[in-house]
């Protein structure tokens, strides 16, 4: 039996291209509806990736870039004379631990049809814990007295975490509306192709993370 | 699902709201783009006009003009912050809610599906999302006019220490932080924008239709989206530090010692050329972003006027590439006074002469596919043509300054205002127009009128010329850009009366382009009956109806079987074979 949410080979594809382009059961837009137009599929010139994972993996490229522009902001501003290393939050790690998890769980999720619903909750929880436990580790800065204008390291940690934050808060909504797509019982087809969308944008966060804590505090 | 065999649904909207004011029809959206784009050039041309009355005529009285701006021209006279905040945001208007509006997204909008045969973008509701993302971000750039200390003056380009400090000049206050906002939601906008675009290129082609087939217009699209999404994000970073540097203490951008009012900044260690560095690297992009779809138009309005194939498709193509990759590497020329290694100068300077490189191979392609032209003097092609002498014009002034011993001399006077005027402010002007001309019978269903619009153009190009031209030998005099008069300055003296015939150059350029305001809306409700294809061109748009239904297609989408650029193929029974002929009835020439 074919397992919907398994990631296979197809003909013709390799395990990596699949695993890079996404779940493709045919060409594009499979369903007939394109751009709010019903009726049967019409044949197009095209890559063969669906439009939603091409765009994606534009956005993606477009927040790497970003991520870029701060990167090379705080490589010059390390080199200022004021620049004082900031003590590491110890919470950062249980937090890292705790996205990371959150994107086995997504997964796991992937892999198993039948309870794909717990694990993406799972999944989506672990997201907001990431969030609670950002600010706490704030609130241990503040507690050492060390605000958003005390040195240029801790100006940095502040605005590079809150930007990432919020592309974290935007993916907790992204599987947020996954899960009130499942519960509402839409296609599984439809939730299958939601779910790889949320899954590629969800590992990219979590990778971003671990770039950023290695920017901060190991550089 | 509707059945395999049935026709098409088309949910076409009925309500006014969703069917002209919140649509997701990319031709719509395009048409809502190029009016806003209007809408803004009226106020950036105004501001211009403002501008050139200064410089004309610094120590006249206005008393008539008083009234309308009672705190900027207190008792008739120009004051000195309310000039910096005119040049600001003359800049700021143009560049990205005018040329990079209309020219990019509007024409972008409404001629991307209908040029690769799709019915609509990629993603429509992002579409209009992106749409009504601008419409506040214009709005809050406009109101920063009305707030206390008037907008930003601290340059389109924003430099801090000016854009950093609250108290630097009246302009700094709240209008800054409004004119942040703006672009943030601009930026914003044009992100969604570029997905789109890129997106539907890709992705959403008819039948026949590869890359190799596109119309110039959509390659030059392609390249500048993708110069877009990737030169905006590390201005946005830059622009989010810059935020927390005026509203949140941090020094990223301020240096320590800084003096205002008699008070000294906590602010120490930042580095004011850090965001010269992030804003020039979308800055250079951005400049390529405008004048790439320009040339795009310039490129595919000549064929259906010489009558005859565009010359190099591919070399140009491979061009574009090349001006994309180098584009993202030349930023500091710019910054060639700010004190760098000079061998870093040394590789700003390579890059940017290697540019010229492709850049001129565009040039001379658009001049070669004028040899052995039947060339009709249309508007159209008046514009387009007029747009290859400005290019050729312009880029002749950026040898220049791309070159660091010679920018240096150059650096921030009129010969580098001329220049960028030239190039960013011209040929996509040119096309902007030229492309109004060209596809008005498309998007309304009506000819624009010929004699307006060629009194409209020679007026318009003589008048460039006039201003441009003249301001760069104002810039080789050593006259410096930005400054509020020259009457203080004796080194000036002989060249400074030449403001008079510069301003006066500029008003006729002013009112020129009320002709065009005024064939556009005639035009629109008077204007004769277009036919389907009224220049007799090959590519898709012009198969579809006029204007375009919902859809743009009907029942079936296009099959392309030939390049854009068959004119005058020999033994086809017309002189234009349009991309759908199949190559039973006339041979495939490319």
């Amino acid at each position: 039996m074919k397992k919907p949410y398994a990631v296979e080979t197809q003909p013709g594809r390799a395990l990596w291209e699949v695993r890079l382009l996404g779940d493709l059961s045919g060409p594009p837009s499979e369903d007939g509806r394109r751009n709010g137009f019903n009726g049967p599929p019409e044949r197009r010139e095209g890559f063969p990736v669906p439009s939603a994972r091409l765009g994606l993996w534009i956005f993606l490229g477009t927040v790497t870039m970003l991520f870029a522009g701060f990167t090379s902001a705080y490589l010059v501003r390390q080199a200022g004379p004021d620049w004082q290393p900031l003590p590491r939050p110890p919470i950062l790690w249980v937090n890292t631990g705790v996205l990371l998890l959150s994107s086995v769980l997504l997964e796991i999720g992937r892999r198993r049809s039948a309870s794909v619903h717990r694990w993406a909750s799972g999944a989506t929880a672990l997201g907001v814990l990431f969030l609670l436990g950002q600010l706490l580790a704030w609130r241990a800065l503040r507690a050492q007295g060390i605000y958003l204008p005390t040195n240029p390291h801790s100006s940095f940690f502040y605005i590079l975490t809150g930007v990432h934050g919020a592309h974290v808060l935007g993916g907790v909504i992204a599987l947020l509306s996954l899960l009130v797509l499942m519960w509402r019982g839409a296609s599984e087809d439809r939730v299958c192709r939601r779910l790889a969308l949320c899954a590629t944008y969800w590992h990219f966060v979590g990778g971003l993370w671990l770039y950023l804590l290695l920017v901060l505090f190991l550089f | 699902m509707v059945g395999e065999h049935s026709a098409r649904v088309h949910e076409e909207p009925v309500s006014f709201w969703r069917r002209y004011i919140f649509s997701t029809d990319h031709k719509v959206i395009g048409i809502q783009y190029y009016l806003t784009a209007m809408a803004m050039a009226l106020v950036g041309g105004t501001l211009a006009m403002l501008i050139r009355l200064q410089l004309g005529w610094p120590e006249a009285k206005w008393p008539l003009l008083a009234k309308i701006f009672p705190r900027g021209m207190s008792g008739g006279v120009m004051n000195p912050d309310f000039y910096l905040a005119l040049i600001t945001m003359h800049g700021t208007l143009m560049i990205f809610f005018v040329i990079s509006l209309g020219l990019v997204s509007g024409f972008g909008n409404y001629l991307l599906p209908l040029h690769i045969g799709a019915r609509d973008m990629a993603f429509p509701f992002l579409n209009m999302l992106s749409y009504w993302t601008v419409v506040p971000a214009c709005v809050i750039i406009l109101a920063s006019f009305f707030v206390e200390g008037g907008a930003a003056a601290s340059g389109w380009t924003a430099y801090p220490p000016l854009s950093a400090v609250e108290q630097a000049v009246p302009g700094s206050g709240l209008g800054q932080t409004l004119w942040l906002l703006g672009m943030a939601l601009f930026i914003a906008s044009f992100t969604m924008g570029g997905l789109n675009f890129v997106t539907t290129i890709l992705n959403e082609r008819t039948r026949g239709m590869s890359m190799m087939r596109l119309p110039l217009f959509i390659w030059t699209l392609l390249i500048a989206s993708i110069l877009g999404l990737l030169a905006f994000p590390p201005l946005t970073a830059a622009a989010i530090l810059l935020l927390f540097d005026r509203h949140g203490g941090t020094s990223f951008f301020l240096p320590s010692g800084l003096y205002f009012g008699e008070r000294v900044l906590p602010h120490s260690g930042g580095s004011p050329l850090l965001w010269q560095h992030l804003f020039w690297f979308l800055g250079h992009p951005e400049v390529y972003v405008l004048i790439l779809p320009a040339l795009g138009i310039a490129l595919d309005l000549l064929p259906p006027f010489t009558r005859k194939p565009i010359f190099g498709y591919r070399l140009t193509v491979y061009s574009l590439f090349a001006i994309g990759v180098l584009s993202m590497i030349v930023w500091g020329h710019h910054m060639f006074v700010s004190g760098m290694n000079p061998y870093v100068g040394e590789f700003f300077a390579i890059g940017t002469l290697a540019i010229t490189i492709p850049s001129a191979i565009i040039g001379f392609n658009l001049i070669a596919s004028l040899w052995g032209a039947r060339l009709q003097l249309r508007t159209p092609a008046l514009f387009a043509l007029g747009a290859i002498a400005f290019f050729g014009t312009g880029g002749l002034g950026g040898i220049f300054l791309g070159n660091a011993t010679s920018d240096i001399q150059l650096h921030d006077t009129y010969f580098v205002v001329g220049h960028f005027h030239f190039m960013i402010g011209g040929v996509t002007l040119l096309a902007l127009f030229g492309g109004t001309y060209y596809w008005f019978p498309k998007m309304f269903g009506r000819m624009m009128s010929e004699r307006l619009g060629k009194l409209h153009f020679w007026l318009t190009f003589l008048s460039f010329y006039a201003v441009f031209l003249t301001q760069h030998f104002l810039g080789l005099g050593g006259m410096p850009r930005r400054y509020y008069a020259f009457s203080k300055f004796e080194f000036l003296a002989p060249i400074r009366d030449m403001n008079a015939f510069i301003s006066i150059a500029a008003f006729v350029l002013g009112a020129a382009q009320l002709i065009f305001l005024v064939n556009f809306f005639w035009s629109l409700f008077r204007g004769a009956r277009a036919e389907q294809n009224p220049w007799r061109a090959t590519t898709l748009e012009w198969v579809a109806p006029t204007p375009p239904p919902h859809g743009n297609w009907g029942e079936t989408v296009p099959e392309v079987h030939r390049w854009p650029y068959d004119y005058s193929v020999p033994g086809a029974p017309e002189d234009f074979t349009p991309q759908t002929v199949p190559p039973t009835v006339v041979t495939v020439t490319q």
